[in-house]
Formats: structure tokens, sequence, C-alpha cells
């Protein structure tokens, strides 16, 4: 009888093993195929010969896409604007989250309140759009980001975070004789490394990936990000031009081996930053959570 | 230095973040004036007509109008509701997964579940496109068989919410199952012991002890979503559609961008916009509501 519920119990770990791991493939498969597809002959790649392995492997794509107009310039739009506004966006959320744990405050509660709001309530696409016209953000790189520098939920997990700390370690910097900016850059911002890196993770990642402010606000050339870019060559070939790549197929590259590089191009920083970040996540998820 | 003097310097601390607040989030509802005047691109708000509720009257008593918004609420819903079939998913994976013993495999798993969540609704165009377009992984080793099958889930009307749905649950089924995981490990390991002595087996432990202790985490979240119904962002949408399924995958968001910045009618797209937010801040009222009588706190 024993030995009998013991069997099944290995069956069931069995089948959960295989679940798993055809889970896991299912996952990890389309950036595998993505990226043998860009090593491999382009022509190869269209006449459907590269399924599970590259063939005639080359890195001449690689060197080949730089030819989308543009591409190096948005390559540095989208870096800066990642830097900036990921640094930027941690600080000032930060700044604001240290202050309005400070229970004294004038009219703490309402402009708390003031703020959280605007999480759940929006005036809506065009009316935004509308604003960055006026405020004279349209086509203007800084658009990509002065809205988002207090991005309130970052804010509730810093804020959360502090509050949880001892308040002794604050006090004795201010029986020192230390400011509030002193406190705020010298005991609280280095005492909150796992959640600051948590939510720079979090702002990083949507900078990057965002390509709807490009859509929305820009329409210099200039100011386009890498996300963007992608956006516009999959939105030309997507629709009827499907047969196009056989038609392109006589030239060395081909819509499909940009659109592919162009894909791994934007992928390979997340994956690459993606691991060293990813203990910091979980606890980022929890504090969040509890908070709703 | 006196306490309220004190307790107003900190204000002036956070002035500048509540400025910038006020600039992005409370300053663009002056573009709610919009729906109320018969706007042209081009013109001065003061050079237009102002014509009142007209705009408002229009969306539901013009047939072509209000059949568009019908249709764009239906597409909301029906792509809203196919998701919170597949909620249980993340709790019954974080179960299943908590059950193997192996730490290492337990976290591969999460590492490579957690990826898809990370990339862009482009990216998640492109890599698509690449496994089941027309040309794709799929169709090729479909052709190479000699099947007349041709899988196409891109170009097509049929199917479009389930489609959406599974794309979403492929990109967000590890990052959902984290908390769940988080929640299993804390829950506690004596009520298990006590269940092993009275020889429960492990199916009877996931049913009458793991699972119950989850299920308000699950229904927190179920309801917090709920608050979120009409904001379903225009990200996906806007990838994914083209002139094919445009029908069926024009959810509420992407209707009011399509309207206001595609066709300029700035006027009409303010006043769908503006019975979104209300509609949007009356649901999260009640699911905040609805979670402080279940739970006890809420977000206010």
């Amino acid at each position: 009888m024993y030995r009998k519920k013991h069997l099944s119990d290995k069956t069931a770990d069995f089948i959960l093993y295989l679940v798993f791991i055809i889970i896991a493939l299912i996952c990890i498969f389309p950036f595998y195929y993505l990226l043998i597809c860009t090593i491999s002959d382009s022509k190869a790649v269209d006449l459907g010969q590269v399924l599970f392995l590259p063939k005639n492997v080359t890195f001449r794509n690689y060197i080949e896409v730089f030819q989308v107009q543009n591409l190096f310039q948005s390559f540095l739009v989208t870096v800066a604007r990642t830097l900036i506004g990921t640094v930027g966006g941690v600080l000032a959320s930060a700044y604001v989250a240290y202050f309005f744990t400070k229970e004294n405050m004038w009219g703490r509660k309402f402009w708390y309140r003031f703020t959280i709001v605007t999480m759940y309530f929006s005036a809506g696409i065009i009316p935004v759009y509308l604003n960055m016209r006026m405020l004279g953000l349209l086509n203007n790189f800084w658009v990509y980001v002065i809205p988002s520098l207090v991005n309130v939920y970052n804010m509730i997990l810093i804020k959360t975070s502090i509050e949880s700390m001892p308040a002794e370690l604050e006090e004795s910097a201010y029986l020192d004789g230390a400011g509030y900016f002193t406190r705020f850059l010298r005991v609280v911002l280095p005492l909150q490394k796992p959640i600051l890196a948590t939510v720079a993770l979090f702002s990083a990642v949507s900078h990057w990936n965002d390509f709807f402010s490009t859509k929305l606000y820009i329409t210099d050339t200039s100011l386009y990000t890498l996300q963007f870019q992608l956006y516009e060559f999959l939105s030309q070939i997507s629709s009827a031009a499907e047969q196009l790549n056989t038609a392109d197929a006589l030239t060395s590259i081909t819509p499909t081996g940009i659109r592919l590089t162009l894909t791994a191009i934007v992928i390979v920083p997340i994956i690459l930053v993606y691991p060293f970040i990813q203990k910091y996540y979980v606890k980022g998820i929890m504090i969040g959570a509890v908070k709703g | 230095m006196t306490k309220s003097k004190k307790s107003f310097k900190l204000f002036l601390f956070v002035l500048p973040g509540i400025i910038l607040i006020l600039i992005f989030h409370y300053l663009p509802l002056w573009g709610w004036s919009f729906a109320f005047f018969q706007y042209k691109p081009g013109r001065s708000l003061l050079d237009s007509v102002f014509v009142g509720l007209d705009n408002f009257q229009q969306l539901f008593g013009n047939s072509i109008m209000r059949r568009n918004l019908g249709r764009v609420l239906l597409n909301t819903f029906g792509i809203h509701f196919l998701g919170y079939l597949f909620t249980p998913l993340p709790l019954l994976f974080a179960v299943l997964l908590s059950e193997l013993k192996n730490t290492k495999f337990q976290k591969f798993v999460q590492t490579v579940t957690t990826l898809p969540n990370f990339i862009s609704w482009v990216i998640m165009f492109s890599l698509t496109f690449s496994i089941f377009g027309t040309s794709g992984l799929i169709n090729t080793v479909l052709s190479d068989m000699g099947s007349d099958l041709q899988v196409n889930i891109l170009n097509t009307n049929k199917h479009v919410w389930l489609i959406m749905v599974l794309l979403q649950q492929w990109k967000s089924l590890g990052w959902n199952a984290i908390i769940y995981f988080a929640a299993i490990a804390g829950l506690d390991q004596s009520i298990f012991e006590a269940a092993a002595v009275d020889g429960a087996s492990r199916w009877q432990k996931i049913r009458y002890i793991t699972i119950p202790q989850l299920i308000p985490t699950y229904f927190v979240l179920l309801i917090m979503s709920i608050g979120n119904f009409l904001n379903t962002g225009v990200d996906q949408y806007l990838a994914f559609g083209n002139a094919l399924n445009m029908e069926s995958i024009e959810v509420l968001d992407l209707y009011v961008y399509n309207l206001g910045i595609g066709s300029g009618q700035i006027s009409y797209s303010v006043a769908v916009g503006i019975m979104k937010s209300i509609v949007a801040v009356v649901l999260f009222a009640t699911a905040n509501g609805v979670s402080k009588a279940v739970r006890g706190t809420s977000v206010f």
C-alpha cells in the first residue's frame, strides 16, 4: 500500500517535470529561433530553410542593419532616455517618497491622496496629448523624461520601504546636525538600495520598451527610439507586404533579416541585465501587492 | 523653528514633485473643454463653435457612432472576460511548481517564464510574426510535411480575442505567479506536518491546505483588476492591429486614439475619453470599496 502511493507520487513528479520543461521551452524557444535566424543567411531564412539550427552562419545582418535610416541615432536617443529617465525618475520618486514619510508635513494626507489618485484617474490620451502640445513638448526629447519623473507606483514602493526602516537611523544623523537633504542622500538612499534597484529595473524596462510616446508625440525622425523604428518597420511589412520578402530575396539583405536583427538588438540589453536584477523584483512585487 | 513653520518647510520640499504631478496629470483636464466645442485641428479653441453637449448626444444619437462605440466596448469586455478565465492559471502554476522539491529546477523555470514579461508588445509582435506568420516557422514546417493546413492568426478577424488573451498569458504567466510563490513560501509548515501525520495524501494537502490559503490573495488581485477594467492600454492592440482584424481588436483606448489622432476628430474622441474616465473612477471606487469590505484594507 505504502509502496504503491510512493510510486504514484513519482509518476506525478515525472509528469510535472515534463509539463514545466515544455512550458519553459515554449517561453525560451521564440528567443532562440530569433537568434538563429539573425545569424543565418537571410535568403535561407526567407526560403524557410532555418528551422531549429542556424544555416550558413554569418554576422552580416548585424552590420547591414545599420542601413536602416537613423538607426544609430535612434540607439543613442533610446540609451539617453533610458539612462536619464531611470536615474532621474528613481531619484525624483525617492525624493518625493522620503518627504511623504514625514508625518508632520503641512497637509500631508491631502497631498498624498492628490498624488496617488493619478494612478487611477487619467484625463485621457487626447487631453494629455493636447497638454503636451501646449507645453511645447511635441517633438522634444524631454517628453520622454519629464512627464514620468515622479512615478506614483514606484513612489509608493519606496515610501513603504522607507517606513519599514528603523527611525533611530535617521534620528542619529539628525542629532549630528544633518538637514533633510543630507539625511535623504547620506542615510536614506544608501539603506534603500534593494528597493531602488527594483524600481530602477521597472523604470529602465518601461523606458526601453516604450514606443507609444514616440508614436503620439514625435514626428521628427532624429528623435525616434529603437522600439519605434521596429514598430514602423513592422507596420510597413506586416500588412500586404509579406510577399515582398521573396521578391527582395535577390539582394544580400532582406526585410526579414533586418526585422529580426532589429528585434534582437532591442531584446539583447534586457536579457543581459535581467539575471542580475532578478533577485530584487520579487521583493518589489510583494510590497506592491500588499499596498494594492 | 516653530512646529508649524517646520511643517510648512516640509511641504515646500515636496512641492516640486506636486507641481510635476499637477502639470502632467491635472492640467490635461482643461483638454476636456474640447468636448464641448466643434473643434477643427489647426484652429484655436476660441474660434470654434460652442456646441454644449451635442458631441455627447451624437455619440448615442448618430447610428454609426453608436455602433462603433458598441463594437469597441464589446471588444474591451470580450478580451477582459476571456482574460478572467485564465486568472487561476498563475495560482495553479505556482502550486504545481512548488510541488517539485528541486529548487534549482524551480528557479530555472521561474527565470525562463518571467523573461517574456520584460519585452515590449512590438517585440511580441515580431516574435509572433516569425513563428506564426504566413512564411513563419509553423507554416514552413506544415508545408514541408506536405500538409495543406495553414495557420493564420495575425491577418484574420477570427478568434482575435482568444489569440490576444493567449499572447498575454505567454507574456505574463510566470510574472503573475511570483506573488503566489511568495505566498506559498510563507505558509505555516506545521499544518502540512500535521496533515501528513493524519495520513493526508499529496493531492489532499494541495486541495485542502495550500489552495484555500491562496484564495484570498486570488480574490484581492481579481477585485483590483476589475478596478482597471477599461484601462487596457494600447500597446498590444496597436502592435497587433491591422486592416484585417481591426473590427475585433479595436478596444476603447485604441478607438479613442484612432478617432482623435488618426482621424483628427478631437472633440468626439475627448467626449468618449471623458465618459471612459468617469466610468473608470466609478469602477475603481467600487473595487476599492469591495476590497475594503472583504479584507479590511484599501488603497484609500
